[in-house]
């Protein structure tokens, strides 16, 4: 096999993967964990603020 | 649960806070450069007859200063938040953190000093010369350590979007430096590529236009998909959408450099190509877009009171729409009429000032607060005063570069039934002086509105720890 064939194949290889992506993700089986994974970003609040002075004095001089 | 877990986490903000003061402080004063060097396409003595002021060696130094001053600060600043705040662990890498915070800066200083003094690979966006070349490739494999490194020893099982887009960002980019920059040093502060001829020009836009995709695309991507969430307050649109769009945009990027040598020397097929792929990645741009947009779909309200949130989903309307011109432009007859005009400018700008800028500005007011112990901003109403004065320069900038550019390049193509040019090339320039002026005037808006961005951050910095409480939104 020449050269370009393989690069065609392997060229081909990346599409059916890409496919297989789409498929996986669209799939329903997935369809809580991705919910879950989307609103985790939204639970975690830092709120309960350590209040670490220190660290905030040194970025004041910073500035 | 998480509440509990959250406080427990001793996270490393020092850095954040560090990098995020220095993206406004850099923000402002490589867009500041960019209004001297515009004043100066309308005044030409503004050089003062100086080398290191003459327009050819600041104009690398605008560029430097806003990509990587500027933007890359934040991508810095707001990986290593996103990074622990989803992973809900501490930066990984010890020393080597604040090592990538000062070996950056140090970096950025050099380029203040060398490119003026005239020292350049004349590269486009990889201006810096071979002993500041190696010291970026050292720092960015620190930055990659610290970031795989706290991914690796997450907290949680999965690995939030943002982050993917982040990775992808800080792997290519070192690939991409490393590629391009190779080169045989004669002295200290003089080298050559390694590439000749058409291969070098093809290495320089595969770095040059991967550069735009994975610094100022992927890297601010996913800046998108942990800020606008967060600020609106509700999941993103479409998870799975955003797995789509991950793979489809790192795997169609990088065959789109060769639109920026139609009609060299380059093979005809290569340029063809290059057109192909710039078209096809009009898909994933636009499904990335609309992703960020829609989430916000059933609370539009939100953009009423809250001018973060502003600049952050404008930021996508122009993300939205650069990406539409982009693969308009990366078609052969259409880049006939762009190529070397000022619309090539006025693009640029509307991704880099329109995307780039707004989403790091609205990712900026976000974190401050939250950085500095405040339940806000210093002034909500300046926040909003500097996204009107942001978009009133934008649109003064793009709209005069569009109409210079497309002026000139009907003018250059002209020809009279003899076959000979109907202009010279001066009076293209001559036609061009009323935009130039529209476009400085876009700038100093531009220019203003950072002012008023690091007024604020500095009053929200020194007023006394949560001294700011959050306004309830109406």
């Amino acid at each position: 096999m020449d050269y370009g064939t393989i690069r065609g194949l392997f060229t081909l290889l990346i599409f059916a993967l890409f496919i297989v992506i789409v498929i996986w993700s669209y799939s329903k089986k997935r369809q809580s964990s991705f919910d879950e994974i989307a609103n985790s970003i939204l639970d975690d609040d830092l709120k309960p603020a350590h209040p670490n002075q220190q660290s905030k004095q040194e970025t004041n001089n910073n500035v | 649960m998480s509440q509990t877990n959250m406080s427990a986490v001793d996270y490393n903000f020092d850095v954040v806070r560090q990098f995020t003061v220095m993206t406004v402080i850099w923000g402002l004063v490589g867009t500041l450069v960019g209004v001297l060097i515009a004043a100066q396409l309308i005044w030409p003595a503004l050089n003062f007859d100086t080398p290191w002021l003459t327009y050819s060696r600041l104009r690398p130094l605008h560029t430097n200063a806003v990509i990587f001053a500027f933007g890359t600060s934040a991508l810095f600043a707001t990986s290593y938040y996103v990074v622990q705040r989803t992973c809900k662990t501490a930066l990984f890498g010890g020393k080597l953190v604040a090592f990538t915070f000062w070996g950056w800066q140090a970096i950025i200083l050099s380029a203040i000093i060398t490119l003026p003094m005239g020292y350049t690979t004349s590269k486009e966006y990889a201006e810096l010369e071979w002993p500041i070349d190696i010291a970026i490739a050292v720092v960015w494999v620190c930055y990659a350590i610290v970031f795989f490194g706290t991914l690796a020893k997450r907290k949680t099982s999965h690995i939030y979007v943002a982050n993917w887009f982040y990775g992808a960002f800080i792997i290519t980019i070192a690939v991409l430096h490393i590629g391009n920059s190779m080169a045989i040093p004669v002295s200290m502060m003089k080298s050559y590529s390694i590439y000749s001829g058409a291969t070098d020009a093809m290495m320089q836009w595969w770095y040059g236009h991967n550069a735009v995709g994975f610094l100022l695309t992927a890297g601010f991507l996913g800046m998108m998909y942990y800020f606008v969430p967060k600020q609106a307050e509700r999941p993103v649109y479409s998870y799975r959408l955003s797995i789509v769009h991950f793979w489809a945009l790192i795997s169609l990027y990088i065959w789109a450099g060769p639109h920026h040598l139609h009609y060299t020397a380059l093979p005809d097929w290569t340029q063809s190509v290059g057109m192909v792929m710039s078209i096809v990645l009009f898909l994933p741009s636009w499904g990335g877009m609309i992703n960020g947009i829609m989430t916000l779909s059933g609370a539009w309200h939100k953009l009423r009171n809250d001018p973060i949130l502003r600049f952050l989903i404008v930021s996508l309307s122009f993300y939205g729409m650069s990406t539409f011109e982009g693969p308009m432009m990366a078609i052969k007859s259409v880049n006939a009429l762009s190529h070397y005009t000022d619309w090539t400018i006025g693009h640029v700008h509307s991704g880099a000032l329109g995307w780039v800028a707004m989403v790091s500005i609205g990712a900026m007011y976000h974190m401050i607060p939250l950085l500095f112990n405040q339940g806000r901003m210093y002034s909500i109403k300046l926040i909003n005063t500097h996204f009107w004065i942001h978009t009133a320069g934008i649109i003064l900038y793009i709209v005069a570069m569009w109409i210079s550019g497309v002026m000139q390049g009907l003018m250059w193509r002209a020809t009279n039934t003899d076959g000979t040019l109907t202009y010279s090339f001066i009076e293209s320039v001559t036609a061009s002086h009323p935009f130039y002026i529209m476009r400085f005037l876009g700038g100093v808006l531009v220019v203003a509105g950072f002012v008023i961005m690091l007024y604020n951050m500095i009053k929200t910095i020194r007023a006394a720890d949560g001294s700011l409480q959050p306004i309830e939104a109406v």
